[in-house]
């Protein structure tokens, strides 16, 4: 949002160049303009307002009804699933990230050597992305439900259940999410491993390392500004999930599988049609956001240096 | 510094041409051009070949298309049907609400209606509904919903009701009188254990959605009422479900459950199929809508909803219809309510459709007396209930609502201390 020209070196400052300097910074404005306003429109308006609401008491039927604050953030913290939605949102997190960071460099790994079957496996892990989260949800509440799943009948006589207990929804949902983005993380680390150069590999074979040091001292390492975009990018995804429980499990069951972002719908939509309050909430997460995402470029800037 | 105050000065006209094009917005949005009050416009409102806007949730779509298309056919006036997912509803009518956008008539769950009517969602239609000859016959638990200090606002759209329906065919085959109703809960349970003791592939004896509260409330109320008990104080801030008749209930359904009579897909079960096992002939008996009779393909009983220990009642659902705050077309919306309370309507179309009418006084119509259960649905909607509370959807119908949380704790889980759950839901009710 923030344009920085480069500072004039003083010894410039004469009035002959003034003019043209004037017309440049008059043309870096014009083609900052059309992102500015999309910025300003959809970012910087849309957050003042939901600021507004978080300090108003705003229900859902019948809009502002003027400032309360800090009643909104009182209630939020207060709400009687906040501290287990965050307690789900963070354990749902790590599984995820874990799980996706792990198999996407493994499907990497897998497909980047140069072999026959190279185009059809990777193409085949990447199809899931194609599909929107909501279809692929969608896909799933149906292969998962024990009433129209084709597996029903074998579901039947084992006796297991998809959605039935807290962590059978837990995993399924992680399933889920990892069939659907696999691929994708998968394409992230492919393209961070082509980066690194052969020549470092073939060096490390002309010293004679093994397989797990070269992985462990080459490619790690190397790959680390790739590890940081990943990892930023599941986290943030995860932090934020919520389709996937909207569709599959809509918090239960026993209200065991609830994330922030649904807590939020929840409270704005869903029986306490709380405006304020759902607004007071997002502000907690985004400030959370903001925070852990500021501490992870860090962790990974620092081991870099 | 010259640089600093540039960017000040762009950021301030685009701040000011924001506020310009904001203020032209709610300009454009608050230009007011009348229209006369539905009041103004008699008895039967105003047929000049205005354009209407209706909204309604996806498990009326087949009742509110047909009365819009019979409407349609007959006027000048053409009403425009939006139907909306039923979970998004609350949602959309939310926003619209908020941004003066409603639709001329819109539908509401007769359990929200309490509520949304407090809110100033609807117009008032006392005048044009006392002028009604037939008032008296209008559906009761409809029309005291949608009364607020005396001024009614909504009018029966679809009535649904709750019903005992049982699979003829399945009752024969586990040995039991196909023509005879379960008379009380007890004898419910006992149908649903001999159906599941046929041991017939795929076939269970009751099937209920156990993980949604609207299904719940719609479909467990009218066994507490039945035997005289009571869900909710008078003015819908108290809880009475941790009463004895409650407490029945629960130990019934918990007893069917633990003997395997239950659809085992009940327990996950948050609404979208939860009508579907009976539907396709799976189930033995179940607690279903009576508007789902014109489709279910085979030969079924219907009875009203047994107590514990006998009597019948039933839940009177479904969705109320009125004017919305934002229409400038009021006296048109209201030529398209007067008609949907006619005879015409009610018989000619919802009748024929096996569906219930919302006047006691067209009850006994030809269509009901080709049918004989279509009787039994309609003389159940004059006995039956509609709670009224104002926090209801939170309280009940919400994915995380206190009383499903109470529902699981007793049935399936076996756990939990009703009387903090119950205090639970009364909570959410005083708020």
């Amino acid at each position: 949002m923030r344009v920085t020209a480069p500072s004039r070196p003083p010894s410039a400052a004469t009035r002959g160049r003034a003019r043209p300097r004037g017309r440049q910074a008059l043309l870096g404005w014009l083609y900052a303009t059309p992102t500015a306003v999309f910025v300003v429109a959809l970012f910087a308006v849309p957050l003042l307002l939901v600021i507004r609401m978080s300090v108003s008491r705003w229900p859902l039927l019948t809009g502002n009804q003027g400032i309360n604050a800090p009643d909104n953030f009182v209630k939020a913290v207060n709400h009687r699933f906040f501290t287990d939605s965050v307690v789900f949102t963070v354990k749902y997190t790590v599984l995820a990230t874990v799980l996706l960071l792990a198999l996407g460099l493994g499907l990497a790994l897998l497909v980047q050597e140069s072999s026959r079957w190279n185009n059809l496996l990777r193409a085949s892990f990447l199809i899931p992305s194609a599909l929107g989260l909501a279809s692929a949800s969608l896909l799933f509440y149906v292969l998962y439900s024990p009433y129209a799943s084709p597996l029903a009948p074998v579901l039947d006589r084992l006796g297991i259940t998809f959605l039935g207990s807290p962590t059978a929804a837990l995993i399924s949902t992680t399933f889920l999410i990892v069939w659907r983005y696999a691929g994708f993380y998968m394409v992230l680390m492919l393209v961070g491993l082509q980066g690194i150069p052969a020549d470092v590999y073939e060096a490390a074979r002309a010293d004679g390392a093994s397989r797990w040091q070269t992985f462990r001292k080459i490619t790690l390492p190397l790959l680390r500004p790739t590890l940081a975009l990943t990892t930023v990018l599941c986290v943030t995804g995860s932090l934020l999930a919520f389709e996937q429980f909207y569709i599959l499990t809509k918090g239960g069951p026993d209200n065991s599988t609830i994330t922030v972002v649904q807590l939020i719908y929840m409270v704005a939509f869903q029986g306490q049609n709380d405006l304020g309050v759902a607004a007071a909430l997002s502000l907690i997460v985004l400030l959370a956001l903001v925070l852990i995402n500021a501490l992870q470029l860090r962790a990974f800037r620092s081991e870099e240096s | 510094m010259r640089k600093t105050l540039g960017r000040r000065t762009a950021l301030r006209s685009l701040a000011g041409v924001l506020v310009a094009a904001l203020t032209v917005g709610a300009a454009a949005c608050s230009s007011d051009d009348g229209g006369t009050s539905a009041a103004e416009a008699g008895p039967n409102g105003v047929d000049d070949g205005s354009e209407l806007t209706l909204w309604t949730r996806a498990p009326l779509e087949k009742q509110a298309k047909l009365l819009v298309d019979a409407y349609n056919a007959g006027h000048k006036n053409k009403v425009k049907l939006t139907v909306v997912p039923n979970d998004d509803y609350v949602a959309k009518v939310g926003a619209a609400a908020g941004s003066d956008g409603l639709p001329d008539l819109f539908a509401a769950d007769i359990v929200y209606v309490p509520n949304w009517v407090q809110q100033g969602l609807f117009q008032d239609l006392s005048a044009n509904i006392d002028g009604l000859s037939f008032k008296d016959s209008i559906n009761k638990g409809h029309l005291s919903a949608g009364t607020v200090d005396g001024k009614e606002h909504v009018l029966p759209f679809v009535l649904d009701l709750s019903m005992l329906f049982w699979n003829k065919q399945l009752f024969k085959e586990a040995g039991l009188d196909p023509e005879k109703a379960p008379a009380t809960l007890e004898e419910y349970a006992a149908a649903a254990k001999a159906v599941q003791a046929s041991k017939k592939d795929g076939v269970y004896g009751t099937a209920a959605g156990l993980n949604c509260g609207g299904c719940l409330v719609f479909t467990w109320f009218p066994s507490i009422w039945a035997a005289g008990g009571e869900v909710l104080s008078e003015d819908g801030k108290e809880s009475k479900l941790a009463d004895d008749t409650a407490q029945k209930v629960y130990s019934t359904w918990n007893d069917l459950w633990k003997s395997g009579a239950v659809l085992p897909a009940s327990a996950g079960e948050t609404g979208p199929t939860w009508t579907a096992p009976f539907t396709e002939g799976k189930v033995g008996l179940m607690l279903y809508p009576a508007t789902l009779l014109s489709s279910t393909p085979f030969d079924v009983g219907v009875a009203p909803i047994p107590g514990p220990t006998g009597g019948g009642s039933t839940f009177v659902g479904g969705d109320g219809l009125g004017v919305s705050k934002d229409s400038k077309k009021a006296a048109q919306a209201w030529n398209f309510l007067s008609w949907m309370m006619s005879e015409d309507a009610q018989v000619g179309v919802l009748a024929k459709n096996k569906d219930v009418v919302s006047r006691a006084d067209l009850a006994n119509n030809k269509y009901a007396a080709e049918d004989p259960r279509l009787v039994t649905i309609n003389e159940a909607a004059g006995k039956g209930d509609t709670p009224v509370a104002l926090n209801f959807q939170q309280a009940f119908n919400a994915p995380n609502s206190p009383w499903l949380t109470l529902v699981r704790n007793r049935v399936l889980n076996g756990s939990g201390d009703l009387q903090k759950d119950n205090g639970e839901i009364t909570a959410v009710l005083k708020q």
